[in-house]
């Protein structure tokens, strides 16, 4: 109910359309009820043999109500469309604003493009809030006190027996449905879930399930689950078979319920004949209100299940909080870490343990170590995605967490060997790294970045997550807006990774010329050109277990030797 | 009409269930009839003789049986139609899974294997309302006007008429807009989808955004894109729904025109009162069933798409080799066998150069052979051939004087321990994961071979042990942990075959000594044939092949190659020239 709730809330500066749309809705349905009326009334008017003249309103009314009722419908779904893409636009923003101070932290178990994109849906999903759980009881009450004051104003025992029917129709019918079917639908949706991994499986493992001759057993399991779930979809049908035929016995029951009342006073001529047609007739169109109410209850079951996933991700602390008084950054200097430890939540093993290394202003120092070791955790502390969970880390002195963590963000580019691109334009792509920047600027950096070819293609799309453009290329990028960002730090996380070993070369050249003059702390795995660096730190298993120059820790023999080794001894 | 092939040709398979949906659903036209009939009766007696209760009773008790009938005929239909529908699904979800399986390791890991588990999870439910929705409701649109016309033209032919008349108008109507409609709902679908993919790309790129220090600049960006796509999807939305309008116009209009006719005709005296209350009752219902057929139209759209996707494997599928031999091979035979592979030629459909373009060689028993070559040189694909993931295209490879297709695969895979690249770990326990490999396997023996593969004491750390979840639900392990896992599967296996893809690229020292250490200890005493990145592993081999454009360049022992001159030479001095 409290979610619910919060996120009726999130609707409220769409109350005003939300009332028009409902309104409309009313007065769609109304005019159907119009509609019989009148033509009930013509007919049985002019059964009664009266001249033409008497009917003329009676046909006023019937074209009347026939040909707005085709508008109004249109004129409604117009507007709760309109609503519906406000409330989600807003809905947007809300997630955004609330989910974008929790990243990276926060969010790093939805890291799978799968997990993100069911957020994406969920958000999605609940665009139906309005026109589908909010608009359908608005309109049903609207339309049930209309039913009550015309059949009121003849017999309130007539009207509270219509009432009685409707309430049956549209709240006791939708609710126990929903009661019989809740379970049914959490069952369902385990067993996709269930199913999901199945498929997973199936696809990936194929091989596997083969060579391992387990195929037809896996076969039969995802077999016996799709069983499991058909049987369920089947007393979800007849659940819903149930609802549409009890409503439309309380549509029945009603009718039975006015003749019953009403006729002792048709007889003693207190209400005419045309009346207690018009009125039966009226009653059977009003029972369109209360059709979607059903679904209504089984969306709000779904919201609600959408709206405590997006609730319990927003609803989380922030891992960096910005600081009260954030000091001023000090533009370049040096990088000290002391006895730097870090333990990823819900983790077992530390992902690094007593780190120490500085960076002397405009020196460079090197963490190796093979992957897992633990070093691209040093530059998620570095940036302020993580805080350390013991341990110093400072710039200038001054630790981190003194620093407004948008200003340190700044000042410290960083390029990592998993470039993200927009699917937008490059050059929306490389404005993120310089707001203000201009073409010739830009191509400036793209040229510097060894990518000439795209100087003149600054609109071309760059594809979905980047995919129009070689691996390559979107390393280059990332350079390009490191040299765009023109920061006093400069955080280099396998920054050639993705390279071949030419292209490598030219771009370890462009680096190294950029990073002339400021900070630079080089996380790789691979080993080359590694005399450039003052000091090189190597990591495993989240300890330094090396630690000094090139020269020396080849001399040592250790374990960077052999790491120097099996890279290049490689055959083939 | 909405009327796709593949899909009707599913109906077949079930027809019992849904002539049962036909059926309740005429009979519900009939019952739909004597309702209004019975209510008719009811009003005109109190219309005509202000009738008690009593008299009543029985015209109304007629109409409360009628409409009860009618309501459970209803129901009935629709779950003789929802499990028919379950039916086709429960079949086409089978067709399917067999028919990836068939496809095989080689077509289901491709690029779109994303797309596959979507088509495997979405497309068999979003068939659904096809059959349970929209056949039904053409069923119904095809008998009830019909009926209702059979009933109304006898009891007053202009309004009979006037419904003749229009109703042909509503589908007319449907197809013209409809078509127009369909375009601009598929346009407002993609507009959607792309803004949903651009707020996804927001969220997924939230760090860079972070890093950048641009993530409140781009709040509004996603505000004013939002805007502009609710602007152009409601100008596309204007036009979609016009063709509701107008189905609306035509049945609203068509109920006014025959009830002013009525009451003209009634006032005029040249018509009874009671057929006059019977077609108006009838009237809502005849350009309702015709009017639902749309929306339901719109609700099967999906499941026609889907249809598409999938029938596109099942043809396929079909089209696949089949992978089905009878011989069992025996141990003693596969480990005593040498392969002899002649004139292997395999090229990838929608490809221009052959994969493998005439192998011949042959792999002997219980000896080591190296395959190496160039990226794309076909190594995986000769692989892939003798774990008969690929059928030969031409040429042939036998075990000893049989040709590997005609063991029946379940038998040769029996014989085979394989050890990928990527190897893949199930949704399931460390346990489940090494049981495949041999399932009357106990703890310790799985123990063991974790030992073997250097991997127990990770195992043991472990706090839930060998009972540790794993695979995409469970903890993740590290590249080189899968891969001394699956060296652990190969150890439990213990097959004479063994078909290998040496990992590419370690940088842990320790690791690739420990990982050297198991694989040499897995080789020992089989016919192994791997393809092979360490130049310790290929100088290690009996045999090597060089693998270039598909085709065998050099074969022989390390010494042999390196006094040739050749690819091996030269990529042998370009990589230790690099360690210089």
């Amino acid at each position: 109910m409290k979610t619910l709730l919060r996120l009726v809330g999130l609707t409220r500066p769409f109350a005003w359309w939300m009332l028009l749309a409902a309104l409309i809705g009313f007065a769609t349905i109304g005019s159907g009820i119009g509609l019989l009326m009148t033509s009930a009334w013509l007919i049985t008017r002019g059964a009664m043999l009266l001249p033409v003249a008497a009917l003329q309103s009676g046909i006023a009314g019937v074209r009347i109500f026939g040909a707005s009722r085709g508008f109004l419908r249109y004129a409604e779904r117009l507007i709760s469309h309109n609503t519906t893409f406000r409330i989600l636009t807003r809905l947007r923003l809300w997630f955004y604003e609330a989910v974008e101070p929790l990243a990276p932290a926060r969010l790093a178990i939805y890291r799978s493009a799968d997990l993100m994109k069911r957020i994406v849906d969920d958000i999605q999903s609940l665009e139906n809030i309005y026109a589908r759980v909010i608009a359908p009881p608005v309109t049903a009450l609207m339309v049930t006190a209309l039913m009550w004051v015309l059949v009121g104003s003849w017999s309130t025992g007539a009207a509270f027996g219509v009432l009685v029917c409707q309430l049956v129709a549209g709240l006791a019918v939708p609710v126990v449905t929903a009661i019989l079917a809740r379970g049914t639908a959490r069952e369902i949706a385990g067993l996709q879930a269930e199913q999901q991994l199945l498929a997973v499986d199936m696809v990936q493992g194929l091989g596997e399930l083969r060579v391992f001759g387990t195929l037809d057993a896996h076969l039969t399991r995802m077999q016996t689950t799709e069983e499991k779930k058909l049987g369920l979809e089947k007393r979800a049908a007849a659940v819903e078979g149930v609802q549409e035929t009890l409503s439309g016995v309380a549509m029945n029951a009603a009718v039975v319920w006015i003749l019953w009342q009403m006729l002792p006073m048709v007889r003693n001529g207190s209400v005419s004949t045309v009346t207690i047609t018009a009125l039966i007739f009226g009653v059977i169109a009003s029972f369109e209100a209360f059709l979607p109410l059903t679904g209504s209850i089984q969306h709000i079951e779904a919201d609600i299940r959408a709206g405590e996933r997006l609730f319990e991700i927003i609803d989380t602390e922030p891992e960096v909080k910005v600081p009260e008084h954030p000091e001023p950054f000090p533009g370049k200097g040096s990088i000290e870490a002391r006895n730097l430890r870090f333990t990823y939540p819900g983790s077992i093993r530390p992902a690094i343990e007593e780190v120490t290394f500085s960076v002397a202003q405009g020196g460079r120092v090197a963490i190796v170590g093979p992957s897992g070791a633990g070093k691209s955790t040093i530059a998620s502390l570095l940036v302020r995605f993580w805080n350390p969970t013991g341990g110093s880390l400072a710039i200038s002195g001054r630790e981190i967490t003194d620093f407004d963590p948008e200003e340190l963000r700044r000042n410290i580019a960083v390029v990592s060997q998993r470039t993200y691109l927009f699917g937008q334009s490059i050059r929306e792509n490389l404005l993120l790294a310089a707001p203000e920047a201009s073409d010739e600027v830009l191509k400036k950096a793209l040229s510097a970045a060894g990518l000439d070819s795209l100087q003149n293609r600054l609109d071309d799309w760059a594809g979905q997550h980047g995919m129009n453009l070689s691996g390559g290329e979107r390393q280059r990028i990332a350079i390009a807006r490191m040299i765009l960002q023109d920061a006093p730090f400069i955080v280099l996380d396998e920054a050639t990774a993705n390279l071949d070993a030419v292209t490598e070369q030219a771009v370890l050249d462009t680096i190294d010329h950029t990073c002339e003059g400021r900070t630079v702390l080089a996380i790789t795995h691979r080993l080359h050109r590694m005399e450039r660096f003052d000091d090189i730190v190597v990591l495993h298993e989240g300890r330094i277990v090396e630690q000094g120059r090139h020269e020396e820790l080849i001399s040592r023999d250790g374990f960077y030797a052999g790491m120097w080794r099996l890279q290049h001894e490689t055959a083939v | 009409m909405n009327i796709d092939r593949n899909l009707i040709r599913l109906l077949k398979e079930e027809k019992r269930p849904f002539t049962l949906s036909g059926l309740a659903g005429s009979l519900g036209a009939l019952l739909l009839v004597g309702q209004a009939w019975s209510l008719s009766r009811v009003v005109e007696q109190v219309f005509r003789t202000a009738a008690g209760w009593e008299m009543l009773l029985p015209s109304v008790s007629l109409f409360a049986l009628f409409s009860i009938l009618r309501l459970l005929l209803n129901q009935a239909g629709h779950q003789a139609a929802k499990n028919g529908t379950l039916g086709i699904r429960k079949m086409l979800s089978k067709r399917l899974a067999v028919s990836v399986a068939d496809l095989g390791p080689a077509f289901a890991r491709s690029e779109q294997s994303g797309r596959l588990v979507t088509t495997m999870l979405k497309g068999v439910e979003a068939v659904d309302p096809y059959f349970s929705q929209y056949i039904p409701q053409l069923l119904m649109a095809l008998v009830t006007p019909v009926v209702i016309l059979a009933a109304v033209f006898p009891s007053d032919w202009i309004s009979g008429t006037i419904l003749l008349l229009s109703a042909p108008l509503i589908p007319a109507f449907m197809i013209v807009i409809g078509r127009k409609a369909s375009v601009a709902t598929e346009k407002q679908w993609i507009t959607m989808s792309r803004m949903s993919g651009f707020f996804l790309d927001m969220l997924q790129g939230l760090d860079t955004l972070k890093l950048f220090a641009q993530e409140k600049s781009r709040r509004d960006g996603i505000g004013e894109a939002s805007e502009r796509f609710r602007r152009s999807t409601m100008s596309v939305l204007k036009i979609a729904f016009l063709s509701s309008l107008t189905l609306e116009l035509v049945g609203t209009i068509g109920t006014a025109g025959a009830a002013v006719s009525i009451g003209l005709r009634l006032a005029s005296g040249t018509m009874p009162f009671r057929p006059a209350i019977f077609i108006l009752l009838l009237i809502p219902d005849f350009y309702l069933t015709l009017r639902q057929l749309g929306t339901k139209f719109h609700a099967g759209m999906e499941g026609v798409t889907a249809s598409k996707e999938m029938h596109g494997i099942f043809d396929r599928a079909a089209e696949a080799p089949g992978n089905d031999g009878s011989r069992e091979l025996k141990a003693e035979e596969a480990s005593s066998g040498h392969f002899f592979i002649d004139d292997l030629c395999y090229t990838f459909p929608g490809s221009a150069t052959p994969a493998l373009d005439g192998v011949s060689c042959t792999l002997r028993a219980g000896s080591v052979t190296a395959l190496t070559g160039p990226s794309g040189a076909g190594k995986s694909t000769l692989l892939n051939l003798l774990l008969r993931f690929l059928e030969p295209q031409a040429g042939s490879v036998t075990l000893g004087s049989v040709a590997i297709g005609d063991y029946r695969p379940e038998s040769w895979y029996r014989q085979i321990a394989w050890v990928p690249q990527h190897p893949f770990l199930f949704n399931a326990s460390i346990r489940e994961n090494l049981l495949m490999a041999r399932p009357d396997a106990g703890d310790a023996e799985i123990e063991q071979a974790l030992h073997q593969a250097g991997l127990l004491d990770m195992v043991r750390s472990l706090p839930g042990g060998l009972g540790t979840m794993i695979g995409e639900q469970g903890s993740r392990l590290s590249g080189g942990e899968a891969q001394r896992l699956s060296l652990a599967r190969a150890f439990l296996k213990d097959a004479p075959i063994l078909l290998l893809d040496e990992p590419t690229s370690h940088t842990d020292p320790v690791l690739e000594a420990q990982l050297r250490a198991s694989m040499a200890e897995l080789m020992k005493g089989r016919t192994v044939v791997m393809i092979a990145h360490r130049l310790e592993s290929i100088r290690n081999a009996d045999t090597i092949l060089v693998l270039e454009k598909g085709r065998i360049s050099q074969k022989g022992s390390h010494d042999e190659l390196i006094a040739a001159d050749g690819f091996y030479r030269h990529a042998l001095h370009s990589s230790t020239e690099e360690a210089a």
